[in-house]
């Protein structure tokens, strides 16, 4: 456990030198942030009554997703583990004293938190002090602040483990770019990303909820706001944890036969 | 003269090269049609839900997203080169272009070509053709004029941001991610009619960036919501090509500036 919290540590350093790059992410998100949220504005003007989900939490929705855009997006890759696989240089991940999966996993959740913490901490109290109608409401109570923490927090660990399948995929593909933006997109799509899911056509829905991608962002912002009551959200919760195990576990069995018949040219 | 027929030697040597990896460049050409796809989507279904956006139809909207889509993917195919300007430099490489007797515009220009964005081009080629059977308008050459402008004028502009940020890579020498408002985030916004934005969102994309004068200003004249005037709302795109101009002055002052990294 130490070894990997050491390689989460090195991480989140390594993220911080990066100061201008997220500056300029923060300038970014802010941008985006706006831009949907007048388009939100507008289709709203006509018609909002049969909306299933208030302008308000949709605003809350849409900065959410703005400020954690690093915990919660499939596309963050890591080229230097695309090289190792691709390079044959994982015989040297090989030889070290710790499992592969656990120290890859390590490693990208360092990543993301660094990569957050950078964009997050400027990016929140921006949002919450905003004029109306673009600022980013409060949660309607603590209990709801504490569901969506633990929620963001279990949807990261299920973003990771997504995330885990794709360079594992590469010891099979060995081209990391035309299947990983496949899923990419598609996990995009399915997380809300593009449309929030509660606006999909009821269709769409039943698909995105059978589907690993919303619960790491489309449901801690609906429990954020309110929008999934408390009960529900617990409900939610397990099947979150549920996720992670078949994730994980699928991960670690794929990884092991990925291992296996890797064969390692000299070089 | 010369230097066109270099650029078309260099894009037959990328195309053969691309080619080399098929599988891959089919599997990327793929992925990229799926890109604007799923934005396609979503825009459908926010008017499926919500009927209309102001006082716009969907394929009034679907025609604005066809155009700026289609200028998107054309630029980022041609000025790839400038887009992926920073690991140039970076890598010390642009010494080589400049001992070359020829125009670094069209060394740069030709170093790069994305042949698998026409995956892109073609998704946003069916929507604009759908949109333009669905709606109604009186077409005359003036308008089909307009229409061409509109598309190749904003390519222009595209490629104007893209040799500005890559300009600015001679003094910084990484690339710059604010680049991304103005490519990304200016093609996202001007997707949907200039209308409805804040005001300071719409004199920024009409006056400093002009996205407004290739894509909302003439289609009012194209879908007849304006009357009289026809010959300025037609020349509007020509903004575009105006735009482009300053960003290639600035492109060979920076130029002169250069100092090699040395790697």
């Amino acid at each position: 456990m130490r070894a990997y919290t050491s390689v989460w540590r090195l991480r989140f350093l390594l993220g911080l030198q990066y100061r201008t790059a997220a500056f300029a992410g923060i300038a970014t998100q802010l941008f985006f942030g706006f831009i949907f949220i007048m388009i939100y504005i507008a289709f709203y003007e006509h018609g909002a009554g049969g909306a299933p989900i208030d302008l308000p939490d949709l605003i809350s929705y849409t900065w959410l997703q703005q400020i954690f855009l690093t915990l919660i997006m499939l596309w963050y890759r890591d080229n230097e583990i695309f090289r190792l696989i691709t390079s044959g240089n994982i015989a040297y991940e090989l030889c070290r004293p710790c499992g592969i999966y656990g120290f890859w996993y390590a490693k990208l959740l360092g990543q993301r938190l660094a990569g957050a913490s950078l964009r997050c901490l400027p990016l929140l109290p921006i949002a919450l002090l905003l004029p109306e109608p673009y600022r980013l409401g409060f949660p309607p109570s603590i209990a709801n602040l504490g569901l969506f923490i633990l929620s963001l927090a279990i949807g990261l660990l299920i973003v990771v483990s997504v995330s885990m399948l794709l360079y594992i995929s590469v010891f099979w593909t060995m081209s990391p770019v035309g299947s990983t933006l496949l899923i990419s997109i598609a996990g995009e799509f399915f997380a809300g990303m593009v449309i929030p899911v509660p606006l999909m056509p009821e269709w769409l829905q039943k698909i995105a909820n059978f589907l690993p991608f919303r619960w790491s962002a489309d449901f801690p912002f609906r429990v954020y706001t309110g929008h999934i009551p408390e009960r529900e959200a617990l409900l939610g919760i397990a099947a979150q944890l549920v996720w992670i195990v078949v994730l994980i576990g699928f991960g670690q069995w794929l990884l092991s036969r990925a291992l296996r018949r890797t064969v390692i040219q000299g070089g | 003269m010369s230097g066109v027929r270099l650029y078309f030697k260099y894009l037959s040597m990328l195309f053969r090269s691309q080619m080399q990896y098929r599988a891959s460049f089919l599997l990327l050409t793929f992925g990229q049609f799926f890109i604007p796809f799923a934005v396609f989507a979503s825009l459908y279904f926010m008017f499926e839900r919500f009927g209309q956006l102001r006082s716009w139809s969907f394929f009034e909207v679907a025609l604005i997203f066809g155009v700026i889509h289609m200028a998107f993917s054309i630029a980022e195919c041609f000025a790839r080169g400038f887009d992926m300007f920073s690991s140039l430099v970076g890598a010390g490489e642009f010494d080589r272009l400049l001992v070359r007797p020829r125009s670094t515009v069209v060394q740069v220009l030709g170093s790069q070509f994305e042949f698998t964005r026409f995956g892109r081009l073609l998704q946003s080629a069916i929507v604009l053709v759908w949109a333009l059977a669905k709606l109604p308008i009186d077409w005359n050459v003036a308008k089909g004029i307009t229409l061409a402008l509109m598309i190749a004028c904003g390519v222009f502009i595209f490629a104007g941001i893209f040799i500005l940020f890559a300009t600015l890579c001679f003094w910084t020498v990484q690339g710059l991610e604010v680049a991304n408002i103005f490519t990304d985030g200016g093609r996202e916004m001007a997707q949907y009619p200039l209308d409805i934005y804040k005001r300071w969102v719409t004199v920024f994309f009409t006056f400093v960036i002009p996205f407004g004068c290739v894509n909302y200003l003439p289609m009012l004249y194209i879908l007849d919501r304006v009357e009289g005037r026809d010959l300025a709302y037609m020349a509007m795109p020509l903004a575009g090509a105006v735009f482009l101009v300053p960003c290639v002055l600035v492109w060979q002052i920076g130029v002169r500036h250069y100092r090699s990294t040395g790697s």
